[in-house]
């Protein structure tokens, strides 16, 4: 063969591919070292505020006594109540689209409606929840309007992902359940679903990841800023852990900014103890379904 | 609403005044056409294909005999943008007409793949009786264990696994997940088994295991088994339906279609000329 000829090709040039290995190690390296110059710096000034008070306290205006549990709790109640929402809708859409819809031109329309959905900006979310929910609807800025709005917002997450889990069950598994007389909805039910549970729990997992680090729909919206009770129903005022942190930051005073690095450092950790816990429960439905 | 004949299983009455020769026909085709969107890919075919008997489908790669098939239990309009048009009569009632709920009809004619698909999340056991849960049937214990231990018996299975049930379906072989995916489909107590080349994912030992196998289940069974491979139909079958590009060209005995074809591009596709 010509091109096997040392005479006739050069050789490749070994200084330039290491040169270029070099060069996408630094474009990777890079971004990661920013990151973790940024989180040192928060998790330095934030771990002298982190205590059980500041667990435990509300908002103050003396930055040493103000503490995030009407934003902590706030967060739980309202990623709780989006869960509850978002989950069977998310699904019950994704099982429509995969399992019933096929090609029909109603599937299509609601399909180019979810992949446009998913790149809407948060802040689009938050007018729609102000006029729809809290105005319209009359629910004010209450806790089921914020999850009512930020079910609408992680609703195309848990779709998409959702798709994708059911696809990875294979074809010749539905026809399996069809062809032993099982209808589409048993099939669905008792084979399809619990076999692509791991994705579903996992996409699940990233969209109530998404709510809890949303800030900017809910401040649309009116959730309150200072907030020193806890939410006691659905159409009680509330506010987030985001929203604390946003307006901590705001403050002149240098307390509050150790407050504000406190409140991020607590919202990094149960950001990474949800990834955390899709993973694991990724890995272990599949060691019990492959 | 469901036709109680389907539903109960009883021998219905006629709807149609049978042809002589079809007299003993459990599936009776008439002008069957299927399509995958504007794709035909089986066109006009007429047969009869007796109880208690094995017939094989033979033809070479898209010639429309797994589509064909496939339209004896329904299963073809599964697929989206999959369509059909004619008749199939199952004891002499049109599995197509209006009234007819394709779930049962699926629990009369059951259907064996390619490709071993046991249920992956199933043990040996619950593989078995997933014909039932599926559909919300929950046998107790001492039935569900007769059931389990029959069907498996009744797919040559029996022995190799009577002491792990519990086993998972897929730690099996690739044969014995086949033989499962049978004793699966015999627990749903069907009269017809469909099998779509039962044998091509597995090594020549499974293989004659599953013909040994057939050759049992005949005396209880309808079977239709399309196979790529023309010795296993000389095999196993008693009927042969030869198929090329949609169109079924010969019908007959096997020993006819394998001696004496009538036809010349059976007898090319025999001969090993082509396919």
């Amino acid at each position: 063969m010509a091109g096997l000829d040392p005479g006739q090709a050069k050789p490749p040039s070994r200084a330039l591919e290491r040169a270029f290995a070099g060069l996408c190690l630094a474009a990777a390296l890079l971004p990661l070292l920013l990151l973790f110059v940024l989180l040192a710096d928060v998790v330095y000034d934030g771990l002298s505020r982190l205590d059980w008070a500041f667990l435990t306290s509300y908002p103050s205006r003396r930055p040493e006594r103000a503490g995030v549990l009407a934003g902590l709790v706030g967060s739980f109640y309202l990623v709780g109540l989006t869960a509850l929402i978002a989950l069977p809708l998310g699904v019950g859409a994704a099982v429509y689209l995969e399992e019933y819809g096929g090609r029909g031109r109603l599937a299509q329309i609601i399909e180019v409606n979810i992949s446009n959905l998913a790149g809407v900006p948060s802040i689009i979310y938050g007018l729609l929840g102000l006029e729809l929910f809290a105005r319209t609807l009359a629910m004010g800025r209450s806790l089921l309007a914020g999850a009512l709005m930020m079910a609408l917002l992680v609703m195309p997450i848990v779709i998409l992902s959702t798709r994708e889990a059911l696809r990875t069950v294979p074809l010749g598994m539905r026809e399996a359940g069809l062809a032993l007389g099982a209808t589409r909805w048993q099939v669905t039910r008792r084979i399809v679903l619990p076999m692509s549970l791991p994705g579903i729990l996992t996409g699940a997992i990233l969209a109530i990841a998404r709510a809890i680090g949303e800030a900017a729909p809910l401040i649309v919206l009116g959730a309150l800023t200072y907030v020193d009770f806890l939410p006691d129903g659905l159409r009680s005022a509330f506010t987030v852990l985001p929203i604390q942190i946003f307006n901590w930051i705001g403050r002149p005073q240098a307390g509050f900014k150790l407050n504000a690095a406190a409140g991020i450092v607590l919202l990094l950790l149960m950001l990474l103890l949800f990834n955390g816990l899709a993973i694991y429960l990724r890995n272990y439905f599949q060691r019990r379904t492959r | 609403m469901m036709v109680p004949d389907l539903a109960e299983g009883r021998r219905p009455y006629r709807a149609t005044q049978p042809a002589a020769a079809e007299v003993n026909a459990k599936l009776s085709v008439q002008n069957l056409d299927a399509w995958y969107g504007a794709t035909h890919v089986v066109k006009k075919v007429s047969m009869a294909i007796p109880a208690r008997q094995i017939t094989a489908v033979i033809g070479p790669s898209g010639c429309g005999k797994s589509t064909f098939v496939r339209c004896l239990n329904r299963m073809h309009e599964c697929i989206p943008g999959a369509r059909m048009d004619g008749r199939v009569l199952l004891d002499g009632v049109d599995i197509y007409a209006g009234d007819i709920d394709p779930v049962l009809v699926r629990r009369r004619v059951g259907m064996v793949f390619q490709k071993p698909n046991p249920f992956p999340m199933m043990s040996i056991r619950d593989n078995v009786l997933a014909g039932l849960t599926l559909t919300g049937v929950r046998p107790r214990g001492g039935e569900a264990d007769a059931l389990v231990e029959r069907a498996l018996r009744g797919a040559a299975l029996w022995d190799e696994v009577k002491d792990s049930l519990g086993k998972r379906g897929v730690s099996l072989s690739g044969g014995q997940q086949q033989r499962l995916c049978i004793a699966r489909a015999l627990a749903v107590e069907p009269e017809v088994l469909l099998m779509d080349e039962p044998c091509s994912a597995l090594d020549p030992i499974a293989t004659t295991r599953i013909e040994d196998l057939m050759h049992s289940l005949r005396e209880t069974y309808t079977i239709v088994i399309v196979t790529h491979n023309m010795q296993q139909a000389a095999r196993v079958s008693q009927k042969t339906a030869f198929f090329y590009t949609g169109d079924l060209i010969e019908f007959s005995d096997t020993d006819t279609i394998f001696t004496s074809p009538r036809n010349k591009r059976t007898e090319d596709y025999i001969t090993g000329k082509f396919g």
